[in-house]
């Protein structure tokens, strides 16, 4: 929308100043929000393997951002939501965003779990100049191999999760690790950089095996895990691939001896399989609805529409477009990089976050927290379903700057 | 330890005995489907979703009215069955002299809706059925601790497969159905009851799957898309099988779930495409499947 080409054209380096000096001067008469509306487009995955912990919830977030920020900040911009399903496939998902980009003026295209959508989506909105807001995938190559400066990885990434796991176990006393690995993009970062973890606090990592996704029949798998004689078999899957996962395990007799380790799991997955068969897990979520009364009053308003409690993606996104909605209000305008650089200089503060931060690689750091799974005997109420039992402050939580893959980090 | 291309015999016995499971719920499945595609010459793409549906319905009958898994195993079949018995009257029925795609589309129109409904209603992630009391435990086959409750799904698969077998091969009944299928007219010309007869058929073509899914509910999540994850696989043994064979439907299920415990030993990656690469390979060299007869 306010990409100037003059670049393009073979004029002389002053009229081409001159050219640039005229068209920033007349933006700046004129409001600067580009037709006076900001569009947010949620793409997600509404009827697939995720639709549980992002999909329709997280239509339902991203609706609630937009009618408490017009409530509360009373803009002078009109904000228009879009949502579609990317179906998980990568191809799917950068059409769509190509389609919002180019034809229907959207500004920021946001959720995208499944780390191969978000990838995709991330080198269009590069192209187009707009920004991603992701808050469902979780590859850390988001941001380091494949970091830009118009995206920012909101909620949790691989590193996170399995670094907060991966330590808590190993201290536990769980030093030897055998790895039941999805076959994709996300799997393999979370493999990867739960090995790190492992390895840098002492512990040995005997094998892993990959299996394709989505896998029903994950039992041959889980009896290798079995046969390597590891005390800790690492869940490097999600969604059903995991929750099949933890329910053969039992069926087969490897839990309780050989104990799970859910490298990335859900609120969704535990509400699924019961307390009874993930009693004990200890899982890293960057959310938990119960933990103060500032989450447990926007969860109960999140509960009241969606008939489910919000996941750390859910309530990510809600978090996520505020702070973007509230940057744009700031500046008065849409343009993407003056709309990073406000989002980049102001903390998020919210019930989702404190104190974060969001770095140059476009990672939002902020504290994790090293849940466990309660007895049945211990929960309560509905969704009464963990114990804190830390919290990791985002510097230790996520991957620090220096080891950054990223090359938008000079070092 | 012997070994065998680097891995131990006994690891590979355990995988195998996996396989088998899963080849069960293959052969069960692709039964289903061959009998009706046999009987009513009617591709049937719900198929997953009417799976599906018999899981729900004995975690339904379990959740709701505190009907246990064995009391589930006779009621959910009849229940799926009694819904399939529906759909013949009221939609495929008009399709029989119609071109197969048109029962194609129709079948796949079925399962989108039904699965979209469960969709709806109870979310991707779906419910837990527990592992009924009676056949919780595993039996020590010195290689493996295999739990019980796959042993039991080995056997009742294999039994009602062949007993399915033998009905529409040996007996009586049987033999009005083939009669039935190859020459309509003339079969009722002799006063056997046709369209009821086919009606019963798709009736217990659907059961067969019902019964899969209430057979798979302790194992797997009962999750509203457990039926599309398995049904492209299925419908592979189908063919490999030959369209319409019962014998080859039965047999290429048991014979893909063991090469495919195979691949997850070897090459896990290729687990998922390893009965593809089969179907190829036997379309090439044997259009009508490995069972088939050329028409």
């Amino acid at each position: 929308m306010k990409t100037t080409r003059t670049n393009r054209f073979q004029i002389r380096p002053m009229a081409a100043i001159a050219a640039l000096a005229l068209t920033m001067a007349c933006g700046a008469a004129r409001a600067e929000i580009s037709d006076n509306v900001v569009r947010i487009g949620v793409l997600t995955d509404m009827s697939g393997a995720y639709s549980d912990l992002a999909g329709p919830g997280a239509v339902t977030a991203a609706k609630m951002a937009v009618e408490d920020f017009i409530a509360k900040q009373k803009p002078g911009f009109k904000v228009e939501l879009v949502s579609a399903d990317h179906q998980n496939k990568g191809d799917i998902a950068s059409n769509k965003a190509r389609e919002w980009f180019d034809r229907d003026q959207v500004d920021v295209v946001t959720e995208l779990v499944t780390s191969s959508t978000a990838l995709a989506v991330m080198k269009v909105a590069k192209e187009k100049n707009r920004i991603a807001l992701i808050t469902g995938a979780g590859s850390s190559r988001i941001t380091n191999e494949d970091c830009n400066d118009v995206s920012v990885h909101w909620a949790y990434d691989t590193y996170a999760t399995g670094n907060g796991t991966g330590r808590a176990v190993v201290k536990q006393g769980g030093k030897t690790w055998y790895f039941l690995t999805a076959d994709y993009a996300f799997g393999q970062s979370l493999e990867k950089d739960t090995t790190a973890v492992i390895l840098a606090n002492g512990g040995k990592v005997l094998g892993s095996v990959r299996h394709p996704f989505p896998s029903t029949d994950l039992s041959s798998y889980l009896l290798k895990a079995q046969a390597s004689g590891a005390e800790v078999i690492g869940l490097a899957n999600a969604g059903a691939d995991t929750i099949n996962s933890v329910k053969q395990a039992a069926e087969f007799g490897i839990t309780p001896k050989q104990t799970l380790a859910g490298l990335l799991m859900f609120i969704t997955d535990i509400n699924s399989l019961g307390l009874k068969a993930t009693q004990g897990m200890y899982l890293t979520e960057a959310f938990y609805w119960d933990m103060n009364p500032e989450t447990r009053a926007w969860s109960k308003r999140f509960y009241e529409r969606q008939k489910k409690m919000p996941t750390m993606v859910q309530a990510g996104l809600y978090s996520a477009i505020t702070h973007y909605l509230e940057a744009v209000k700031a500046i008065n305008s849409d343009d993407t990089q003056k709309v990073m650089a406000q989002m980049k200089k102001v903390p998020v503060n919210d019930f989702f976050a404190k104190n974060g931060k969001i770095r140059n690689d476009g990672l939002m750091e902020h504290d994790m927290f090293l849940m466990q799974v309660k007895k049945p005997a211990d929960s309560h109420y509905p969704w009464d379903y963990y114990n804190v039992r830390a919290t990791i402050p985002g510097a230790e939580a996520f991957e620090p700057l220096s080891q950054s893959r990223c090359p938008l980090i000079k070092k | 330890m012997t070994e065998v291309f680097g891995v131990p015999l006994l690891a590979l016995l355990g995988q195998l005995v996996l396989g088998l499971v899963n080849g069960s719920f293959y052969a069960l499945l692709s039964l289903g489907l061959a009998i009706i595609f046999g009987m009513l010459n009617i591709i049937n793409f719900a198929h997953g979703a009417l799976y599906m549906m018999g899981a729900f319905a004995s975690w339904m009958l379990l959740t709701y009215f505190g009907i246990g898994y064995f009391g589930a195993l006779l009621l959910a079949p009849l229940l799926v069955g009694a819904f399939g018995i529906i759909i013949e009257r009221l939609l495929l029925q008009r399709l029989y002299r119609l071109d197969h795609l048109y029962g194609l589309l129709l079948t796949f129109g079925l399962a989108l809706i039904i699965e979209g409904l469960f969709r709806d209603q109870f979310g991707v992630s779906g419910e837990t059925y527990e592992v009924p009391e009676a056949l919780t435990g595993a039996i020590d086959l010195g290689f493996m601790a295999l739990p019980k409750y796959r042993v039991w799904v080995i056997g009742v698969s294999t039994l009602v497969c062949f007993a399915t077998w033998a009905i529409i091969e040996k007996t009586r009944l049987g033999s009005y159905l083939r009669a039935a299928t190859e020459n309509p007219q003339l079969t009722q010309a002799f006063g056997v009851n046709v369209p009821l007869m086919i009606m019963m058929t798709y009736g217990f073509g659907v059961a067969l799957a019902a019964l899969a899914g209430v057979m798979a509910a302790p194992i797997f999540q009962v999750s509203p898309l457990m039926g599309s994850n398995l049904i492209i696989v299925v419908f592979a043994v189908v063919v490999i099988g030959g369209m319409g064979s019962i014998l080859g439907a039965i047999v290429t299920g048991l014979m893909l779930g063991l090469v495919e415990g195979l691949a997850k030993v070897f090459y896990p990656e290729a687990s998922a495409t390893v009965v593809f690469v089969i179907m190829a390979i036997v379309l090439i060299i044997r259009p009508a499947g490995l069972f088939g007869r050329e028409k």
